[in-house]
Parts: structure tokens; sequence; C-alpha cells
């Protein structure tokens, strides 16, 4: 695999009139990996995938994709690639498996169709044409129409949007397995547990920028504290729990007989948390451990709520 | 499947097959869909069928279907270059499939040139059953066949070129609107069926200039006064088509 980054974006900048989309975005995607551009909607994320594209002409600033101009090298660039638009893309007379074949057509090597349409259960689709598909149905031919010209990259823009829960478990399955493949893959989302799920590499996009980027263990590791909560009777004498408990611990009764603990919770302070409510006589009902989230680190950094 | 389905072996396939696959969905696009059917098969049929039949129209000395036949020609090719290309590619590019096929790996003018050869299939299809239709209506055409060739492909590009333009910069909505009443009113003042000369001289001098006119009527010098190359419609059908494509090629948008 090469270590080249399939993805390098330098300062990209992109406006609309006289709204600015991207403002001077940097991105590096490793090659093989998984990435995730989060954001909230109107970040920009759309913006910068549709310019690694070749669809937008950034106003400044570099892009490469896999080495390539994506507006110069236009043509070089495009078989190598897979797009699932965020909406649309298809004949509306056209049915799911004869776009689908019609796509395969325009590659040289491309997958087994019938096996992709039994992979993404879009036989269930019979000779429905695509203005009549579900939602879903029309989600996962795009996604198949991505991937059936076996490309280097895939670009998914928002490719669970709109899917049940059984659907995006199903997709993200197949991006795990383009991953297996050695597929490098792009996906923008806004929802926080697929970033989690799926992403070897995060970027948070907010106001056309990216804000902070890393695996999801190292974007959730820094930072704010993790808590630790429990139940027990009211009325729990906090100050001699804290004694027990490492120096920048704080400890505090949120509600009667409801506790709350911050600070770096570790198997240790677990075991002195429990060894002080035995001595006290005290059964800690509901004891729960919550790691800084996506989510979390979303809501310190930019002061949103990342779901629209 | 095997453990790793998906490894990468990306490649574009020869532009032939692309282009003939392009052709192959964009003319079963085109045959499936029933107002694209009434427009470029059921209205030029029944209009020549209709018109012959039944003396509504003055059309002049001889039989009716030999003055109506290169007008319902000319018509059907309106019908496929103009509205219907218009309201397809308009459509198309509302629901982002020229979007998508933008970064496939068909080039554009792949795309363009297979969207021509889909049109003229559609043509070669029509002309057949319209012609088929005529003859069993008593047509007895005269005049070169090169020259009707001609007209044709000058007319087509005459029209493909007005309607990309139209379906290249205006709302599908409006495409589809606009596309439906320039057929009508060009059925009507085109030379179609109503001969021009029914029009007052200062409005038959412009409606003279109009595309369809200039088609119908030069099919109809061919055809039905055997006249070998009818050069002054021929011109009027080569400035249409260099200044529509030029628009649309200028103007047109993908998105």
């Amino acid at each position: 695999m090469s270590h080249e980054p399939v993805v390098q974006v330098t300062g990209l900048v992109k406006r609309y009139g006289s709204k600015t989309a991207v403002d001077g975005l940097d991105l590096t995607v490793a090659s093989g990996t998984v990435t995730a551009v989060l954001g909230p909607n109107g970040a920009g994320k759309t913006t910068t995938v549709e310019t690694c594209e070749g669809y937008r002409k950034p106003d400044a600033g570099t892009v490469r994709v896999l080495g390539l101009d994506p507006i110069a090298d236009a043509a070089k660039l495009r078989p190598r690639i897979g797009v699932m638009l965020q909406s649309g893309g298809v004949y509306s007379g056209a049915r799911a498996d004869e776009m689908l074949r019609h796509m395969a057509k325009l590659h040289a090597h491309p997958l087994d169709v019938d096996a992709l349409i039994d992979r993404l259960g879009l036989g269930s689709c019979g000779r429905t044409t695509y203005r009549r598909l579900s939602g879903g149905q029309q989600q996962r031919l795009a996604l198949a129409m991505a991937v059936v010209g076996r490309p280097e990259l895939v670009f998914l823009d928002e490719p669970t949007a709109g899917l049940d829960p059984h659907a995006r478990r199903s997709t993200w399955d197949l991006v795990k397995e383009l991953r297996a493949s050695g597929v490098s893959v792009i996906l923008t989302t806004h929802f926080m547990d697929e970033a989690e799920q799926l992403a070897d590499d995060v970027a948070i996009v907010d106001t056309g920028k990216v804000i902070a980027q890393g695996s999801p263990a190292d974007l959730c590791r820094g930072g704010a504290e993790n808590t630790l909560r429990f139940t027990g009777r009211p009325g729990l004498d906090m100050t001699s729990l804290l004694k027990a408990l490492p120096a920048d611990t704080v400890a505090e009764e949120l509600i009667p007989g409801t506790y709350r603990i911050g600070g770096k919770i570790d198997p240790q302070l677990l075991a002195t948390v429990t060894t002080w409510c035995a001595q006290h006589g005290v059964m800690p009902d509901g004891i729960s451990v919550e790691r800084r989230t996506l989510e979390d680190v979303f809501l310190e950094l930019t002061g949103k709520d990342l779901r629209p | 499947m095997s453990t790793a389905p998906y490894t990468p072996m990306p490649g574009a396939a020869p532009l032939g097959r692309m282009i003939g696959a392009q052709t192959a969905l964009e003319t079963k696009m085109l045959l499936r869909n029933g107002e694209q059917l009434l427009l470029t098969v059921i209205i030029p049929a029944l209009l020549l069928v209709l018109f012959s039949a039944v003396d509504i129209i003055d059309t002049g000395k001889g039989k009716s279907v030999d003055f109506l036949a290169p007008g319902i020609l000319a018509l059907a090719v309106m019908s496929t270059a103009f509205t219907g290309q218009a309201i397809a590619t308009g459509f198309e590019r509302r629901y982002g499939v020229l979007k998508r096929l933008g970064t496939s790996p068909l080039p554009r003018w792949a795309l363009m040139t297979a969207k021509t050869l889909s049109v003229l299939v559609t043509e070669v299809l029509q002309v057949v059953l319209l012609t088929a239709i005529s003859f069993g209506l008593g047509w007895s055409p005269q005049g070169n066949p090169v020259s009707v060739l001609l007209l044709l492909i000058l007319g087509t590009a005459a029209f493909s070129g007005l309607g990309l333009l139209m379906a290249g910069t205006l709302k599908a909505e409006a495409t589809l609107a606009a596309a439906n009443l320039v057929f009508l009113l060009l059925l009507v003042g085109g030379g179609v069926i109503v001969p021009l000369d029914k029009f007052p001289d200062a409005v038959q001098n412009v409606l003279g200039l109009l595309p369809i006119s200039a088609l119908s009527d030069g099919l109809r010098d061919v055809l039905q006064h055997g006249a070998s190359m009818p050069w002054g419609n021929l011109g009027i059908l080569a400035v249409w088509a260099v200044l529509g494509l030029g628009a649309a090629a200028k103007f047109f948008r993908w998105e």
C-alpha cells in the first residue's frame, strides 16, 4: 500500500457569492483508511468533498486526489474514484439493476453486478423504477454505483442519512469490507456514532475549517474529564469520599441519592469508590462510567450541537 | 464473496463500449416514457392520419398526404431533437444524473455524443413508422433522398442546440412548460399542417425564418415538388444550428 496521501487539501477556499462555504481548509487523508469528515449542516463538508471530486473549482488553495488535480486531470482521475452523491444521480425511469449494470459497463473491470445486488439487498427493488424506490433503496443503489467500478478511493456523502438501523449497519459493514480490501474511503456525516464506529481518522469541520483531526480515541482522550455515576441512599458524606480519591477529582450529590464523580476514571478509582461504599454500608446501584464521546468533543470545540 | 471482494482494479471501459451503453440506456429511457412517446410518435401519427383523411385544412392542389407527410416528418424531428431532448435532459440535470455521470469514466463529450445518437435512433424509428403510414395513405414522394437526409440532419442539429440550451439553463419545470408551449406554437405556425401562405405576408416572412418552417418547407420542396437542393432552407437551418449549439456549449450548466 502506498504511503502517499490519497487526498491532500491545502488552504482550500470556496465561496458562493458573498457566502464563504470553505475557508482555508486543510485535510490530509492517508491511503487505505476510512476518514470521516464530521460536522453540522452547512459546515462545508459537501463543498470540500465535491471539490475533491472535481465538481467545484477552488477559489484558493490546492487539492490533490491520488496525486492528481481533480479538474485538470479529470479524465485520469474519474475511473479511479467512486462517488456517492447525497441524493439523486439516477434516471427517474431506470430500474436499480439497470442503472447499476450501466455503471458497470462504463468500467474496465467492474464487480459482479448480481453479487453486489445481493450484497446490498437491491434484489427487492425488482422492476420498480428509481422514482418509486424507497429512500433506503435509493441510498443503497447510490452506494452500489460508487463501488461497482472497483475504485481505489470512494467518496460517500452522508451515506446513511435516512436509513433505518438495519440498513445503516449493513452500510457500515460494507465500508469496513472496502477498507479490508484496501480501498480508501472518505465519508461525510453528522452522525457521531457513525464516525466513532467506522473511521480510522476523523476530521471535525466547522464554518469551513478543520478544527480538529485524529482517531476517535485520540480526539476523545484529550481535554475534558470522564464521569462516574452511581445511586445510593441520600446524604452520603462527599467530603469523606473525596479524601479517599486522587487530588483533582470532584464528587457531588446531583440530586438526593444520585452521585457524580468527575476526573480520571480508571480501574483504581472505581475500586476506591466501591471500597469506600462497602466501608460505609452503601450499595452503589447503577454504577456507570461515561466516556467522553465525539459529541462532547464537538460541543466543546464549537459550542454547538452537532445534530441539525 | 472472498475476503477482499472489493480489491481496487480501476479503469475506464473502451470509449466505444461506453458510448454504446450510454446510447442504449438513453434510448430505452426515452421509449419507456409515456409522455415522450405521446409527443414523438402518437401526436405526429395522429395528425398525419387525421388531416389526410378529413379535409379540414386546404392543403393546396394534389393529395393532402403529399403536403402533410413532409410537414409531419419535420414535426417528428422537432419533437425528438427539441421537445423530448429538452425535457429529458432538463430532468436529468435536476435529478443529478448529469452530475453523477460527470464523475464516471464517461467523458462529457461522449455523453453528448450518446444523446445525439439516441436522438438519431429515435428519429429513424419515427421516419420508418411515419413513412409507412404515409405510403398507406397514398403518398407519392419525389426528389433526391440526399437532400432529405441533409435537411433532417441539419434540422436535428438546430433543434438539439435549442433544446439543450433550454435544458441547460432553465429549471426543469420551466423547460417542461416552455418546450411544450414552443412545440405547440411551432406546430401551428411553422408550416407543419397549416400552409404558411395562410398567414399575412409580413407574418409569413418572419415565420419562414423559424427552424421548423425551414425544415418543413425544405422537405416539402424536395418531397412534394421535386426540388434538388433547397439551399435557402438549408442555410437557415445551418445558422440555427450554429447559434443554438454554440449558445448551448457556452451556457449549459451541468447542475
